[in-house]
């Protein structure tokens, strides 16, 4: 990146709402849907599926576009010890976020569970059916969902900490339509 | 200058204030997905709980299915002939030989049960046709089912917890059971008086739930389906049945299959207006048309520790399209409580080692 921007591109604060929308209502439509018997299981199911699926694409989408647009920087007085935490936390969220549709995918895949998107749209397995990889896999997707869910309650702390108390135009960089002044 | 910093400070107690609304704002998620995981609701019927139920009437079976426990594969073909093709576009009812992997089974929690003593006998099927759409179907011979509700399932499951001080169930739970559920009577009926027999070949296999056929005009038709055995009824007195030995059902089977593959037709039940789609414990009138869409033909068995069913689940709605669930309220029940089970006995793998009979041992 040669020229410096004060915020991210309009394109990636479209992804970051849409996906922080989308991520969250799969966390809780997931976490909703093991622990009960009611019909609305095979409904939520039936929404679960597709919508990691659809993450799934768009955090590729918006790795493409992170690579090509770079970020704002992180305010140079920001103690060197949040800035390494700022960016491990980015990088496990992304990482999270590519891993938990993949183990979804690929723990059906091991059950021996035809991957069933929607009516006749299926996805090949990409796991041997194997009950002990099965075993692992679905283990994965729980405490992976767990991570991912404690990583962004972090990273909503992170960016308040920076809107409310540092007020130091990180969190309007994710937000904000028109570069400040 | 990206990010210039604010200039007016705040003073400590807008710190402290602000600090608390970040808190309040994280508690507040915290606890909405830990309200969304049913952590405050220990009241909720969560698969879960229904499974360590299911696990709670003896003979824990770990690494095994929590019902139906003892079982044993089978596989085969199922050749449809086409005349399910009016009633649904599911590529399994076009004219055609499409795999089968199966499973016999019995429905109790207990794998040290004989498997003679099982009142109530199970197919459980899983057909592929070749564009890799599936058909699993879990089937019990019994008319009709026990209960209508996963509630009521979840109450029958209790009654049947064993005391240990006696090693039994409560025979009063039961009882009381039957007294409060009036839809239990059919099955109870069928219990009490249906011969026993000593085979899984001569047994019917009933759906039980209610589901949709769609055909290609897109119009949907509410069915039942059943396997129908092409042996004739062997039955023995109860009082013989202890005699026979732990594994009788699956001996009889092989021993059956050495002589030839086994066969069933199955027919489709056409339900008329009026007849119960949420309630497997009504069957419905004989009158209705059934359907002869194809057979079934079982030509070999395997012990479950080794064979292909092992490490299926046979969830009754992974369907193909053109066959839908009914608004039944077992079959979302049954999805749920099938995963968690097939979840706790893949993780169980220790308990259930894979194995081939000793060398001469007997299956
Ligand atoms: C809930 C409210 C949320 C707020 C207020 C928020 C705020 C922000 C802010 C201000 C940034 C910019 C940080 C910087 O400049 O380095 C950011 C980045 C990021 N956010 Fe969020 N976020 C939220 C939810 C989420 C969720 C749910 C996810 C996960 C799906 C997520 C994933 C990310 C990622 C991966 C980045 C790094 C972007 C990059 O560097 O490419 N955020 N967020
Ligand atoms: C970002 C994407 C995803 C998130 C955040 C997510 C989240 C979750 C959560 C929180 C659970 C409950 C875990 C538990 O308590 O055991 C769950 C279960 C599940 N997820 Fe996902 N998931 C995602 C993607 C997927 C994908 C792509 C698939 C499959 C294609 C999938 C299939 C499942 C299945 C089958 C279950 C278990 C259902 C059951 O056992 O009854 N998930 N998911
Ligand atoms: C809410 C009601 C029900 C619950 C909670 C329930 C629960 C279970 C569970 C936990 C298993 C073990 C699944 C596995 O680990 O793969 C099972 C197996 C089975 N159930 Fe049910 N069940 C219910 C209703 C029914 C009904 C209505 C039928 C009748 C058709 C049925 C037939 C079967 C069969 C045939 C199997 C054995 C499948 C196999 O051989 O793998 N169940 N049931």
């Amino acid at each position: 990146m040669t020229r410096q921007r004060e915020t991210f591109s309009p394109l990636q604060r479209g992804l970051h709402w849409a996906m922080a929308v989308l991520v969250i209502a799969m966390l809780f439509i997931g976490i909703g849907m093991v622990t009960t018997l009611h019909p609305v299981y095979l409904t939520l199911v039936a929404i679960h599926k597709p919508l990691g699926i659809v993450i799934l694409i768009l955090v590729l989408l918006r790795l493409a576009v992170r690579l090509k647009q770079g970020k704002p920087p992180l305010p140079d007085d920001l103690p060197r010890l949040q800035h390494l935490g700022a960016h491990a936390s980015h990088l496990l969220l992304y990482a999270l976020l590519f891993a938990q549709p993949l183990l979804g995918w690929a723990m059906l895949s091991a059950g021996g569970y035809p991957v069933v998107l929607y009516g006749p749209i299926r996805l090949p397995p990409i796991a041997p059916h194997n009950d002990a990889l099965h075993a692992v896999l679905r283990a994965g997707h729980t405490w992976c969902a767990y991570l991912l869910f404690a990583t962004i309650l972090l990273h909503l702390a992170a960016a308040l900490f920076h809107g409310l108390i540092r007020r130091d135009g990180v969190l309007g960089s994710m937000v904000f339509r028109r570069e400040r002044v | 200058m990206p990010h210039q910093p604010h200039t007016i400070p705040l003073s400590p107690a807008q710190i402290a204030l602000r600090l608390a609304g970040i808190g309040a704002v994280l508690a507040v998620s915290g606890a909405g997905f830990a309200y969304a995981g049913g952590w405050f609701s220990p009241a909720r019927l969560t698969p879960a709980r229904i499974v360590t139920a299911l696990a709670d009437r003896g003979g824990d079976p770990l690494g095994h299915r929590r019902n139906h426990s003892k079982g044993v594969c089978f596989t085969g073909d199922f050749a449809a002939n086409g005349q399910g093709a009016h009633y649904s576009t599911a590529a399994v009812l076009a004219k055609g030989d499409y795999p089968v992997t199966g499973r016999f089974g019995i429905a109790t929690g207990n794998l040290l049960a004989a498997d003679i003593t099982g009142r109530v006998k199970s197919m459980a099927i899983r057909i592929v046709a070749p564009n890799g759409a599936e058909w699993r179907s879990g089937m019990n011979d019994s008319p009709v089912f026990a209960v209508a509700t996963p509630q009521a399932f979840y109450e029958m499951t209790q009654a049947q917890d064993v005391d240990p001080a006696t090693g039994k169930p409560d025979p009063a739970a039961m009882k009381h059971f039957a007294k409060t559920h009036p839809g239990f009577a059919p099955f109870a009926a069928w219990a009490k008086t249906t011969p026993w027999t000593p085979s899984w070949a001569d047994q019917p296999y009933n759906s039980l739930n209610a589901f949709r056929f769609i055909d290609a005009g897109g119009d949907r038709h509410l069915v039942r389906w059943s396997m129908q055995p092409t042996v004739p009824l062997d039955p023995v007195p109860v009082a013989e049945l202890a005699k026979l030995g732990p594994n009788y059902l699956q001996n009889d089977l092989s021993q059956r299959l050495t002589k030839g593959p086994l066969t069933w037709h199955l027919i489709v039940t056409l339900a008329a207006p009026g007849d119960p789609s949420n309630d497997a414990t009504k069957a419905w009138p004989t009158d209705r048309t059934h359907v002869v869409v194809g057979t079934l033909t079982v030509n070999q068995t395997q012990p479950e520790a080794n064979g292909p069913c092992r490490d299926l689940n046979y969830d009754p709605t992974i369907l193909p399209t053109g066959i839908q669930i009914s608004d039944d309220p077992l079959l979302p029940a049954r999805s749920a409580a099938y995963a968690k089970s097939f979840d706790l006995r893949t993780s169980e793998a220790a308990d259930y080692p894979r194995k081939t009979p000793a060398e001469g041992s007997k299956p």
